[in-house]
């Protein structure tokens, strides 16, 4: 597994916006087939990286290597046709949209000619319905359901789906399972190991440590813009982790700042809160 | 059949429907009005069609997250430009028409341009094209004409076209919105377009972010409702064979009532054009078939403030219903909480 190419790669990349610096020196891969659990809190820079492999911001120095190959992403959707796909924490952010009207939105699918070009509800609805199902969500089988109306686990899940659906080699799941429950984070993960399964390339961030260890293979710590901590699979035994998060100073450290991520990270943010209005009550 | 009036409930168009099927019951039972005369009469179409015309797009805009009131001084600055183009410089009526067609394109434009270059929300930068129109329009009129008012006539294929009383009553005007609306009723709900705006007004970066050019969109929609309304105030200067820089502004709060009781979502992300059509309907029937009802016409203002109430808590249950809709469940399967 050592042997394979990593998809993508950050070699001693820096990041500063001014004077600050965000992001210090950090290098980090993912293989095909392989899922990166990258622990750490908001401001521990890793909103930033997530935007850096995204393509949304640029390194300041180091460098992003595609297959072996040195890239340099021009925005968010030149990442995106290269294949790498970002899934926020509440997937499907148009809840008043049915699931085949989402899955396509921007790429619809259309029959007729000239003017009369007319999107195709039943393809589209029949695409994404079996690209869920596919992925083990059995209870989505209805395209004209509105997204809103699915579970969190299942936005999760339909938002994956495309992803992979449109040709993502590498994904990046931001706090997929953070809202979800006990039950729904198990769905999740489920379709992260489904995901992992396909050969592709998974970066899964999270601060729920038993979901890390559930389906990771590689971990990173990310404190204060630097890898803390950098271990594979096998390498610490659950308690090790454990005796290390509870023991070590800069983990102590971690769950202090874990603690203040949970506390900020509860509420949606504020345009997605409008949206979620019907979750409230 | 439970099935069935459930998939109707679940549009977006079926409190707009209730409440026109409220209103007209009330007037009919509790005023007194002969529902055929009612329904015969031409008040209330031509109201509903001068209206309608700018309610759509402003729906539209709707739909897509955004609210522009700048048709309020567009309507007098299309009839005023038309006039004084044709009735005081005598130009050509077609002169007159492309002019005013003209301003209200150049509008649209700095609209959507300021809502898209700047984070001022699209209200207060149409709000601030609102008022600046109005005193274009006034300063215009008085400097060019020295009046207020401009007188025009118009040939007669322009009197056919767009100041015609059909059977002598029924303004062609009502044609043109009939039209207007199966038009933007397609483009919404049956192109890719459609789907971009219900994207737009669910989350713009999320739609920006999947491909949509949503600046695109957003001043193309700018521009068409700034058009509509100045085309509304090209048939009103040639139907009326003459123009005032005043009025309109009841327009603003009647296209945003008629679009809400049409059961658009305000913040966006959910509506329908059949919806937008309806509740301009219940809404000019609210306030122009109140004459044919024993009611006092100053009623009229109450009835039309509960309604919108009555019919905005019915889109929202509707709504919700439409949500959490769940065909062919499998029985003994237990329901999962929607959102843990």
């Amino acid at each position: 597994m050592n042997d394979k190419p990593a998809i993508l790669e950050l070699r001693n990349v820096n990041k500063s916006f001014g004077p600050i610096d965000v992001l210090h020196d950090i290098s980090l891969r993912v293989r095909a087939g392989e899922v990166l659990c990258l622990l750490g809190d908001n401001g521990a820079g890793k909103s930033t990286l997530i935007k850096t492999l995204a393509g949304v911001h640029k390194p300041t120095s180091g460098q992003i290597l595609m297959d072996g190959h040195p890239v340099t992403f021009t925005g968010p959707s030149d990442a995106q046709g290269r294949g790498i796909a970002t899934v926020h924490q509440f997937g499907g952010t148009f809840p008043l949209m049915s699931i085949g009207r989402s899955f396509f939105v921007g790429v619809e699918p259309t029959k007729g000619w000239g003017p009369f070009k007319i999107y195709d509800r039943k393809r589209a609805n029949e695409i994404a319905v079996k690209a869920v199902r596919d992925f083990g969500i059995t209870r989505i089988d209805d395209g004209d359901r509105l997204v809103g109306g699915l579970s969190g686990g299942e936005r999760q899940s339909l938002a994956i789906a495309r992803a992979v659906y449109f040709g993502a080699r590498v994904l990046i799941l931001d706090e997929p399972t953070a809202a979800l429950g006990v039950k729904q984070a198990s769905h999740v993960l489920r379709i992260v190991n489904e995901a992992k399964k396909r050969g592709l390339a998974v970066i899964f961030i999270t601060h729920q440590v038993m979901h890390a260890m559930a389906v990771g293979d590689h971990f990173a710590v990310l404190i204060r813009g630097a890898i803390a901590a950098d271990f594979r699979r096998g390498e610490k035994s659950r308690e090790e982790i454990t005796d290390l998060m509870a023991g070590g100073e800069t983990m102590a450290d971690l769950e202090a700042q874990v603690e203040g991520y949970l506390e900020t990270h509860e509420g949606h943010p504020p345009s997605l809160q409008v949206l979620e209005g019907p979750t409230a009550h | 059949m439970m099935d069935a009036i459930k998939s109707v409930l679940r549009r977006p168009e079926a409190g707009s429907v209730l409440s026109l099927i409220g209103v007209v019951l009330f007037f009919v039972l509790f005023g007194g009005a002969n529902l055929v005369t009612l329904v015969g009469a031409a008040s209330w179409v031509n109201f509903a069609a001068n209206l309608g015309i700018v309610a759509i797009p402003v729906g539209l805009l709707m739909i897509a997250g955004e609210l522009d009131i700048s048709i309020g001084a567009l309507i007098p600055a299309g009839s005023m430009t038309t006039a004084i183009l044709t009735g005081y410089y005598g130009l050509p009526i077609a002169v007159g028409i492309a002019g005013a067609l003209a301003v209200g394109a150049a509008v649209g434009l700095v609209n959507g341009l300021l809502t898209i270059r700047t984070s001022v929300p699209s209200l207060i930068v149409t709000l601030a094209t609102l008022v600046a129109m109005q005193g274009v329009v006034l300063s215009a009129s008085v400097l060019l004409t020295g009046n207020a008012s401009v007188a025009l006539t118009a040939p007669d294929w322009a009197k056919f076209l767009f100041g015609q009383l059909i059977g002598g009553s029924h303004q062609v005007i009502i044609v043109w919105w009939v039209v207007f609306a199966a038009i933007m009723g397609f483009v919404l709900h049956k192109t890719r377009y459609g789907n971009w705006l219900f994207a737009m007004g669910g989350d713009k970066v999320s739609a920006r972010n999947a491909g949509i050019p949503t600046e695109r969109m957003t001043i193309a929609l700018f521009v068409l409702s700034a058009v509509s309304a100045t085309f509304v105030g090209i048939c009103q200067a040639i139907l009326f064979n003459s123009a005032q820089v005043s009025g309109g502004m009841n327009f603003i709060f009647n296209a945003i009532v008629s679009v809400v009781v049409g059961g658009v979502l305000l913040t966006g992300g959910f509506g329908s054009v059949v919806g937008i059509f309806v509740g301009t309907i219940t809404f000019a029937i609210v306030s122009q078939g109140i004459y044919f009802t024993q009611i006092d016409r100053n009623w009229s203002n109450l009835i039309i403030g509960v309604m919108l109430l009555l019919a905005v808590l019915m889109n929202q249950s509707f709504r919700d219903l439409a949500l959490y809709f769940r065909p062919r469940r499998k029985q003994g399967l237990p329901r999962e909480p929607a959102n843990p």
